[in-house]
Order: structure tokens, then C-alpha cells, then sequence
């Protein structure tokens, strides 16, 4: 018995996601309507759920925003980039982590004390390294990162390419024989075997 | 192609697959025995000193406060570690810190955001492994340390630098397979 898994820093629940769940779509909606057009209009409401931005649904106190809508603005468009280390998929604007929002207040307390975007980036990435930031820095640690999907291009453009290539030079007909030619040179095709680009015949 | 080379190409996916097969399997065992953890990122601190930082000792632990000034200049190496009474792992972890403590390995603790009725029960209840007790309520000492859960447990060297970090439970595989050839390799 040795669970590897540990506490991310939250009392209650564990709880990453954070995206309400919509009303049901039926909600509020009168008598009229059959079934059919109830089940209609729940399923349109479903569709466009699913177009609904997501980020639009992002947690933020609003009690820890900033008065400034510009400074709040530049705080948002900051933690969009700020990996959520708890939940590690998410940013910090859309984690419910009670670290994540730590540190939404300390990007927001940095921005008030008049850091540059570049300043509150830094101040957060010399205490979680490279890995805070959801778009890495390039270095020679994440060469191989940066590298890889254009590594892979090239290899496969040189498959493909080296397959057509050989395709292209493939395995030559064996030759044609009498009976073959005969029946050809009946049809009134060139006897060599070469057939006619334009198709008419000789 | 010669029809060996083309064998070899047929049965080329099902080796690349047989060794992902391989690859998740060591994966599997690694997480099983606490040596490979999926969520685990590396410290930004590793060959840094500890931040510099101040934090209250927890009243009625009878225990010194532990603040970065402790962190210097030390007779050999020294595991701090983040915990919390509401933290499952660090019940986990626990005897293995008592019996490093035991073994007369210095270890700190530093209470996160924990409440310090009951971060005192959970000493009272299960024993005290820490030399030197801080809390850290607002949990901001722990950010600038770059810890991201608790349990997290650190090991500084004699001039106080971070040379370790292992986040989730010290399970006895970790103290036998990181924290002793690390305590002789910093003593």
C-alpha cells in the first residue's frame, strides 16, 4: 500500500473543474409546447452549450478583482498563461484550486505594485520553473519540445516522399508477350507496349 | 523489397506497440512503488538557497519557529517539510519522519495553511518528527518555496541549498532509495 497521489492544497473537495453546470434546458419554460418541441428546443439549448467559450465561465471572485477593469484585463489575459500546478491542465484563471487562486491575487498584487507582464511571468516562473508557464520558454531543456512537431514533419514528408519516389520507379511490367502484342497491334495500339496520351488510336 | 525486409515491416507496428506496452508497464510500477509520480514536476530551486522567509513557531508545540536565517550554516544536511493536518499523505508519511527524527536527522516542518488547534492534535496524536516548527496560515512562504501540495519535503545541504524536493508521502522506498544516499552524499 504506497499511494503515490497527495492533498493538493484545498480542504474540503479536490475540485479542478470549476465550470457550473448549465440549467437544465427546460427551465422556466410554460405549458405550451408538446413533447416533440419541448425535446426541440432542449436540444437546440444543448447545441449551443456546446459553442458556449469556455473560458467565459472562468472562476474569479469578483471580490478579488481589481477595480481597474484595464489592470484586472491584463491580470486575466496573465493567468490565462499561468499553469494551475494542482490541476496542471488548466490556468489559473479557470482552476478553482485554492492555489490557483493564490496565485491569481499574487499576479493581481504584482500588477498593482506596477510589475510588467514580463516581471509578474518571472515572479512566478523563478518559484515554479518552466513548468507554470502553459507556453515553455525555449531553452535547451525544451529544445526537444519545441523541436519535436517539426522533426516529425520532416520525417514524415521524407516517408512519404521516398515512398512515392520508389512507387513512382516501381516494378517493371514484365515483358509483353506474342499473343499479347498480337492482340494489341489488333486493337491498334503501338506494338512497344506505349500507350497514347491522347488516347486515339494509331 | 525482399520479403524478409517486408515481414519486418509488418510486424514493425506491433513492436512499436509492444514497447509502449513495456514503457506503461514500468510506468504502472514505478507509480506503484512511489518512485515515479505522474503529477511530479521538478523544483525551480534545486541548487538555490532557500528563500529568504519568517514565519511564527505553533503555539503549544513547545517547538523553536523555523525562518531562513535557521537555514545556514548547519552541521549537515536537513529535510524540511510542508505538511498539514488535513493532508491524507502526510499521515502516510509520517512514521518515516519519525524514524529519520529518531535516527537523528534534523527535519523542520512547515504547518500550510492549517489550522494550529489542529495541526497541534495531529502532533499530539501521532508524535512530533520536527526540530523546528513554523505555520504558514496564508500559505505565501510555501509559493515562494515553489510548493504546489503538501506533503513536499526538501533536502538542504550544509550551506542551506535546496539540493532535493519530493512531492507526495516519503514512503519507506523513498527513504531507503532517495533520502539516505542523499543524506551521505550532502553529510
Amino acid at each position: 500500500m504506497r499511494p503515490t497521489g497527495r492533498a493538493a492544497p484545498t480542504k474540503p473537495s479536490l475540485a479542478c473543474g470549476g465550470v457550473p453546470l448549465l440549467p437544465p434546458p427546460h427551465a422556466g419554460e410554460g405549458r405550451g409546447g408538446g413533447t416533440t418541441a419541448r425535446l426541440r428546443r432542449g436540444l437546440i439549448a444543448l447545441l449551443l452549450a456546446l459553442f458556449l467559450p469556455l473560458h467565459a465561465l472562468a472562476v474569479s471572485n469578483p471580490a478579488d478583482m481589481l477595480p481597474d477593469p484595464a489592470q484586472e484585463e491584463r491580470a486575466r489575459n496573465l493567468g490565462r498563461d499561468i499553469r494551475c500546478m494542482v490541476c496542471q491542465n488548466q490556468s489559473i484563471e479557470d482552476s478553482e484550486a485554492p492555489l490557483a487562486r493564490d496565485l491569481r491575487l499574487i499576479v493581481r498584487e504584482r500588477i498593482t505594485a506596477g510589475d510588467s507582464d514580463a516581471e509578474v511571468k518571472d515572479f512566478l516562473h523563478t518559484r515554479y520553473g518552466d513548468y507554470v508557464l502553459l507556453k515553455p520558454p525555449f531553452s535547451w531543456s525544451t529544445a526537444v519540445l519545441w523541436a519535436t512537431p517539426v522533426v516529425a514533419l520532416l520525417l514524415g514528408g521524407s516517408l512519404i516522399l521516398g515512398l512515392r519516389r520508389r512507387n513512382a520507379q516501381a516494378i517493371a511490367p514484365p515483358p509483353l508477350t506474342e499473343e499479347e502484342r498480337r492482340r494489341l497491334s489488333a486493337l491498334g495500339v503501338t506494338p512497344d507496349g506505349e500507350t497514347r496520351q491522347d488516347g486515339t488510336r494509331a | 523489397m525482399t520479403p524478409l525486409a517486408r515481414r519486418a515491416l509488418l510486424f514493425a507496428p506491433f513492436a512499436v506497440a509492444a514497447a509502449g506496452g513495456v514503457a506503461f508497464y514500468g510506468m504502472l510500477q514505478g507509480m506503484r512503488t512511489g518512485e515515479y509520480n505522474p503529477r511530479g514536476v521538478p523544483s525551480a530551486l534545486i541548487g538555490q538557497h532557500a528563500p529568504d522567509f519568517t514565519l511564527p513557531p505553533l503555539e503549544g508545540a513547545e517547538l523553536p519557529a523555523l525562518t531562513s536565517a535557521d537555514l545556514r550554516n548547519l552541521p549537515g544536511p536537513v529535510l524540511v517539510n510542508f505538511w498539514a493536518s488535513w493532508c491524507v499523505p502526510c499521515i502516510i508519511e509520517h512514521p518515516q519522519l519519525m524514524q529519520l527524527s529518531r535516527e537523528g536527522v534534523p527535519v523542520f516542518g512547515i504547518a500550510y495553511k492549517d489550522k494550529p488547534a489542529d495541526s497541534l492534535k495531529f502532533l499530539r496524536d501521532r508524535g512530533n518528527p520536527f526540530r523546528r516548527l513554523s505555520k504558514d496560515e496564508p500559505g505565501r512562504v510555501a509559493i515562494d518555496w515553489g510548493v504546489y501540495g503538501v506533503p513536499e519535503t526538501y533536502l538542504l545541504d550544509k550551506q542551506g541549498i535546496i539540493r532535493w524536493r519530493f512531492a507526495g508521502p516519503v514512503t519507506a522506498d523513498v527513504v531507503e532509495h532517495d533520502i539516505r544516499p542523499l543524506l551521505r552524499r550532502w553529510a
